[in-house]
Formats: C-alpha cells, structure tokens, sequence
C-alpha cells in the first residue's frame, strides 16, 4: 500500500510549548486513517501540520519532516496553494459562504483560476453528486447554502473540498455538530470517497473511529502512542495506555 | 457504507457458519462410517480434521469480537453476533463429539462390534437432520421450526434409552463384552451431547428472534 504521508521525527512547537513529540507516522492512501486521544493531545495541530495550516499561526515553528506522497512540504519551495488544493480540509462546524449553494464550490475555483467557467457547471455537478447532494439540490442551486440542515450544509463544505480535485481529505471532527442520524450519514459518505481519496480524520467520537476507520492513531500529550488497524486497536491494543484510553478509563 | 458494511460482514459470517456445519455434519457421517466398518485409519483422519473445525471456530470470533468493538452494534444486530458466537462454539463441540466417536472406533479396534448398530447410526442420521434443520431455521430467523426441533430430541433421548437397555442387557448376559459395550454406550452418549447441542443452537435462535 503506497503511503500518501509520512511524518518522521516530526515535533511542532506553539512559542516554547511542544505540541507534537517526535511524530513517526505513515498514512496509506484509499483508506481512512482516526487520529484519537483526549482534548488536547494535538491532534487537530497534527491534522493541521498535513497542508501547513499551523503556519497561519503566529510562533509555530517545526522540525522533521512531514512527506505528502513522499514530498516534505516544509521545503522553502513548497507551494502552499497548490498543497492545500492537494490536501483539503473540512472543518468541525459546517462553514459555507454565505453565497448560493452553486458560488460556494464554484468560489475556490475562481479564487485559484483553477477551471475555465464553462467547466463550472459540470464540476457543481460532480462535487454535489459525489456528496448525495445533487438531487436533492440541483434545481435550488441558487439557494443560500445558509438555508440547508446542518448535515447538508458539512456535505456542501465536503463537495467544496471536492470541486478542487484533492488527494486528500483532512476532517477535523466533522460530524460533531450533527445529530446520531447525520453523523452516519456523514461516515458512510466517508465510505464511499474513500476509493479515491486518502482520508484522515480528527474525532474525540471512540465509537465513530472505530466503526468509520481503517487505521487509528492514538495520541496523548503530543505523543503519537500507538498507531494499528483500527480492529486490532480495539480489540488488543499494544500499548496500557491506549487501552485505558478506549475502555474509558481516562480523558 | 457503515450499515451495508456490517451486513455484508454478518452474512459473510452466516456462510461460513453453514460451512462449518457442513464439516461438523461430515465428521459425524464419517465417524459413524468408521465404526461400521473399524476403520482405524479413516477414525484418525477425522481427528486430525477435528482441528479444521476448531480454526474455524477461533476464525470466527475473532471475526465476530471485532464487529463488537468496531461497529457497535445493538438490538438484534447484537443478537445476532451473540447468537453466532453461540452456535459457532455449540458446532465446535459438536465436531469434539464426532471426534471422540473416532476415539472409540481406535480404542474398539479390529474386535467385531457387539450388536448390529441399527439404532446407532439411525441416532447419528436424525441427529444430522436436526443440525441441518437449526442452521437453516437460524438463518430464516424461524423460531417455530426452533421450537419443533428442539422437541425432535425426544427422539434422541428415545432412540439412546433403547440402544442403553440392549447395551446393560448385553452386559448381563455376557459379562466379557462389558469392555465393547461400554465403547458402544460412550459412542451413543456422543450422539446425544451433540443432540443437545442442537437444542441449544434452537434456544439461541429463539432468543435472537424473540429477545
Ligand atoms: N494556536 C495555539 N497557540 C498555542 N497553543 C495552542 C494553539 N492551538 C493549540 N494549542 C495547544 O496545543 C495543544 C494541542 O492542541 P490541539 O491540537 O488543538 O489538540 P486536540 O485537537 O487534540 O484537542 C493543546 O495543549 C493546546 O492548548
Ligand atoms: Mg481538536
């Protein structure tokens, strides 16, 4: 299974404050990868590291490396919109524009000149099919993306992610403003985009790493604890301290 | 899909259930064969066989252990895991019951059987038709056949008091056959724990239907 990123001996400092410790992890590609572990431990600061988006925060600094399909993306020379078009990211409460559902994936588009117009309906098109959107969207195209269910509004963020073509697919706790029903949903989404996209995904959700996953990261105070098959981590966890951590013991 | 996922598990697993019951049924024709005709070879290969059974078994639940944990899953899909883990271990005994009938086909060895068996075998044939009888009830979630095969083992329990009554006459009369016999009584109590067992995968399937 090829690697889709790599991180080795990775550590990210906010100030003087160490977030992630001498981070060693190998993420395939069509597969979706959980990162878990309490509130706190970093793994929306690892998540983020993937497309460089703790560089938009004043004191961060780095080193090691992080490799996206073998490329280390710190290099001075990395191109961070074309690694962020590469690496999308979908956030944990829905964020549309507050234009028309059509405006919002056709909006980083234009942003980046990334599509002749005449292509923009086509890729509407595929974006919101891909995400089970475009019959129930296709004739109020122009709606306010505002308007749609909170489910439907994390869809559209995803199909906007999509219109850009990535590889892969960052999700940081991306169901945890949507109700039980909304949240399968969601998961079985996952389910079906992961044949083409590599997808790792933020959840403090135990339950939803286990059941939506294929490998699982457990984190603990920056630290990458244990990493497996997401089946075998939660039937005989290598390390105490993961063990405790799923069976409720702590967090 | 999470829900198509887990069902294409579950029925995964239901197949592989049906064929573990194929292998149980066949290790007990064959251990009924061998003890018509004291082949000591054939009785040793369904030992070695029995660990096939006994892969499958473990196979199994892992399988099963790691739906639990990965998908959660509740109401009947947790019945239904429950009650697979359930029948796979009451199959694997089963095959630890053919292979003790092996066992006796060795011990006995060339020595003519005591008896014509005819009720033996006959135990051996409605006892297979009882295990194929509950996997398929299990697999139509059908409790009302459950319910009718679990009181086929009177049956059972009829046929073995019969064979018993012949066996101790036996015994009586004949005090030098007592070691056959008591290789015959072994093979028929055989047959009845795997009876039983059958009664077992029958409750399980009530439970599963009914809760
Ligand atoms: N912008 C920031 N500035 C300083 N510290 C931060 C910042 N963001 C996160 N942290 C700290 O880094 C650690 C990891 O945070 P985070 O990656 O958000 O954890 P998680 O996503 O696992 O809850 C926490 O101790 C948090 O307080
Ligand atoms: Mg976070």
């Amino acid at each position: 299974m090829s690697s889709s990123i790599q991180t080795k001996n990775f550590n990210l400092y906010y100030g003087t404050f160490r977030a992630l410790i001498d981070v060693n992890l190998d993420i395939p590609g069509q597969r979706i990868t959980a990162m878990i572990g309490p509130s706190g431990c970093g793994k929306s600061t690892l998540l983020r590291s993937f497309n460089r988006m703790n560089d938009l925060i004043e004191g961060v600094h780095v080193n090691g490396q992080v490799l996206v399909r073998g490329e280390d993306i710190f290099r001075e020379d990395t191109d961070l919109i074309s690694l962020r078009k590469k690496v999308g990211m979908v956030f944990q409460r829905p964020n549309p524009f507050p234009l028309s559902v059509y405006n919002n994936i056709t909006f980083g588009l234009e942003v980046h000149r990334l599509r002749k117009r005449r292509e923009f309906s086509r890729i509407v098109e595929e974006s919101l099919r891909d995400v089970m959107l475009w019959d129930t969207l296709k004739d109020r195209l122009d709606r306010t993306a505002l308007s749609l269910s909170l489910e439907q509004q994390q869809r559209l963020c995803i199909a906007r992610v999509l219109a850009m073509k990535p590889e892969i697919i960052l999700m940081d706790e991306p169901c945890s403003s949507l109700d039980p029903i909304a949240t399968l949903k969601i998961e079985e989404l996952m389910q079906t985009l992961k044949a083409h996209y590599t997808i790792v995904i933020v959840t403090h959700n135990m339950q939803q790493a286990a059941r939506a996953s294929d490998l699982t990261g457990f984190m603990y105070l920056g630290k990458l604890i244990e990493f497996n098959e997401t089946p075998v981590l939660f039937t005989r966890p290598a390390d105490k301290m993961t063990e405790n951590y799923i069976s409720g013991k702590f967090g | 899909m999470i829900r198509a996922h887990f069902e294409e598990c579950i029925g995964k697993l239901e197949k592989e259930l049906m064929d573990m019951g194929d292998l149980v049924v066949q290790a007990i024709r064959l251990s009924m064969k061998a003890l018509q005709t004291l082949d000591t070879g054939e009785a040793e290969k369904i030992i070695t066989e029995d660990k096939q059974i006994n892969h499958m078994r473990r196979d199994m639940e892992h399988k099963c252990i790691n739906l639990i944990a990965t998908q959660q899953p509740v109401a009947t899909d947790l019945r239904e895991i429950i009650s697979l883990l359930d029948i796979v271990s009451n199959l694997e005994r089963m095959g630890d019951h053919a292979k003790g009938i092996a066992q006796i086909v060795k011990m006995n060895g060339p020595q003519p059987l005591l008896t014509p068996l005819a009720e033996i075998p006959q135990m051996a044939d409605k006892t297979v038709d009882m295990i194929r009888k509950s996997l398929d009830a299990f697999i139509n979630r059908d409790a009302d056949s459950a319910t009718r095969i679990f009181n086929e083992d009177n049956t059972i329990d009829g046929l073995k008091e019969r064979v018993y009554r012949e066996l101790f006459r036996h015994m009586v009369e004949n005090p030098k056959a007592t070691t056959q016999a008591t290789y015959l009584i072994w093979a028929t109590h055989n047959l009845e724990r795997i009876a039983d067992r059958v009664t077992n995968i029958c409750e399980q399937i009530l439970f599963l239907v009914n809760g």
